[in-house]
């Protein structure tokens, strides 16, 4: 979970190993398996319509054994990666120069606040006229969903520079590069890591929203071909296919979070409680 | 930002609509010296918009999505306060849930689309549906951290003080939680816009996203940015309107802080 470490330390109550923890939660995780099991088989809802837990998961084996799933794979992961790449360092940038630009900040908060809330998906029908089904609609999507979450943090984030710090770098002669360098940068960065990791979860909702939508190659596409055709278990071991990649990113920007900003207070007081 | 002195109303009205009338200035200039068939004028979209939007399609289709939204929203977040705060309090149910929960909400959740559909049809149930099942990951999830977060030193004044029950619950759970149960619901509104347009774009006969997608496919490109229009515009007003909310729910967290 998130959570703001140091402050949980009267809540433990009972729970003081961690195996305790890791032990429970592998019971609801059983718990959730034999129920998906159970309702299928005692028939409260189709078989058809929702295999048992077994079959899913039998299913997705199944898949993972042929090669068009694991270039499906390659795709989506390509994808989504290559779009939050664009989007995070377009976003950099874009507040860099609205911090250095004089009155820029004031002049684009309107544009900003109005271009931000626009859902994503509303730009579908132009991606599909523009690229078709291919790789293009999946960026646009990912890049345009991805900037903004981004950018709002790398905005906050300059916008923290402490005043002492900053006057201090000043008379001390160091050189607006510089100054970006060792005052702005290491300010900036926690925000920034925040703004990747959200953007990370978005870019890889739109990048399978794109397959499965526009149909662009991928496991999104994977996801519907499987439903069109009537393959309810591998489409739903499809779905679960999903949900553990959607961990994996979310776990793979924690990590990268914390080796980055290994520095950080926030993280220090994590790593010594 | 330590100055507090206000600039003059011509450099606000500046500030408030220089850079986008430059924007749409740009778009301008471009769309009239491209020849490409795909970008309109300006004039073309906001013609295209009038005929199209004031007219019945704005009941048929417009209302409707918004409705089915704003119920799913609804749901949800009855469903995700209500399961949030006893899975909060409880610390065995917390370490039970946390990882389906987080399973759940890693699932992207336009997946759920084709599955909800084999489920339910392909009626307003199933498109309310869908928007539950995005919206209700974020709200849940909050609703266990804000209420796991709750400030002990309170929680054991109310319990010296022996405000307990539902008093308990309103003065204390949901107020402390409610900082970041707001948190999830604005999450949680956008991917209820996301699956609005999306479960529309997938089967469905009305609808905004219906609407657009149709557009698209009989290239009525001005029509189609129209709808891209009123898609955009929509999320930005339901965002002030959250906003709007945000301030009034948790003004006494505000004042508290400042």
């Amino acid at each position: 979970m998130t959570g703001s470490p140091g402050t949980r330390t009267v809540t433990a109550g009972s729970m003081t190993t961690k195996g305790a923890k890791a032990a429970y939660g592998l019971a609801g995780l059983a718990g959730l398996l034999a129920l998906m099991e159970a309702v299928p088989r005692l028939g409260i809802v189709d078989e058809r319509f929702l295999p048992p837990a077994s079959e899913i998961l039998g299913a997705l084996a199944a898949e993972l054994r042929t090669a068009a799933l694991w270039t499906a794979l390659g795709e989506t992961l390509g994808g989504w990666a290559l779009g939050l790449a664009i989007a995070f360092v377009a976003a950099v940038l874009a507040g860099v120069v609205i911090d250095l630009v004089p009155g820029l900040r004031a002049a684009s908060h309107s544009t900003i606040e109005f271009l931000r809330p626009i859902p994503s998906v509303a730009l579908i029908p132009l991606a599909t006229l523009l690229f078709g089904a291919s790789l293009g609609s999946t960026l646009l999507l990912v890049v345009y969903a991805a900037f903004w979450q981004v950018l709002i943090q790398v905005m906050y984030g300059v916008a923290d520079v402490d005043t002492v710090a900053d006057d201090t770098a000043r008379s001390y002669g160091l050189s607006r590069w510089s100054r970006i360098r060792n005052v702005v940068w290491p300010t900036a960065l926690p925000y920034i890591m925040t703004g990747l990791r959200l953007a990370a979860s978005v870019a890889f909702i739109l990048a399978i929203t794109a397959e499965l939508v526009v149909g662009s190659p991928g496991l999104g596409l994977e996801i519907q071909v499987a439903q069109s055709s009537g393959a309810v278990a591998t489409m739903y071991g499809l779905v679960v296919l999903a949900g553990l990649i959607g961990i994996a990113v979310n776990l793979a920007v924690r990590v990268l979070e914390r080796r980055v900003l290994a520095w950080h207070p926030s993280v220090r007081g994590e790593v010594a409680s | 930002m330590t100055v507090t002195e206000r600039p003059g109303l011509g450099l606000r009205l500046l500030r408030l609509l220089g850079l986008p009338i430059l924007l749409i200035l740009a778009w301008w200039a471009f769309s009239v010296t491209s020849e490409s068939f795909y970008v309109p004028t300006p004039p073309r979209v906001v013609q295209a918009f009038a005929e199209t939007w004031f007219s019945p399609r704005l009941i048929d289709d417009a209302l409707p999505s918004v409705a089915r939204l704003l119920a799913g929203y609804a749901l949800a977040t009855v469903l995700g306060v209500g399961l949030g705060v006893p899975i909060g309090l409880s610390v065995r149910l917390r370490a039970a849930a946390e990882p389906v929960l987080e399973f759940f909400r890693a699932i992207p959740p336009p997946v759920l689309v084709p599955l909800i559909m084999l489920l339910a049809g392909i009626d307003n149930g199933m498109k309310i549906l869908v928007i539950v099942s995005g919206c209700v990951w974020p709200i849940l999830l909050n609703t266990v951290e804000g209420v796991r977060a709750l400030d002990q030193v309170l929680s054991d004044t109310c319990r010296m003080y022996g405000v307990r029950g539902r008093s308990r619950l309103r003065h204390l759970v949901l107020r402390g939680a409610s900082p970041q149960i707001m948190a999830g619901l604005r999450q949680a509104l956008s991917v209820g816009i996301i699956l609005m347009v999306i479960s529309e774009m997938f089967a469905s006969s009305s609808g905004l996203g219906f609407t657009i997608v149709l557009f698209q496919r009989g290239f009525a490109i001005p029509e189609m940015w129209s709808g891209i229009l009123l898609l955009g515009l929509l999320g930005f007003g339901l965002s002030v309107i959250f906003r709007w909310m945000e301030r009034r729910v948790l003004s006494w967290h505000w004042s508290h802080r400042a």
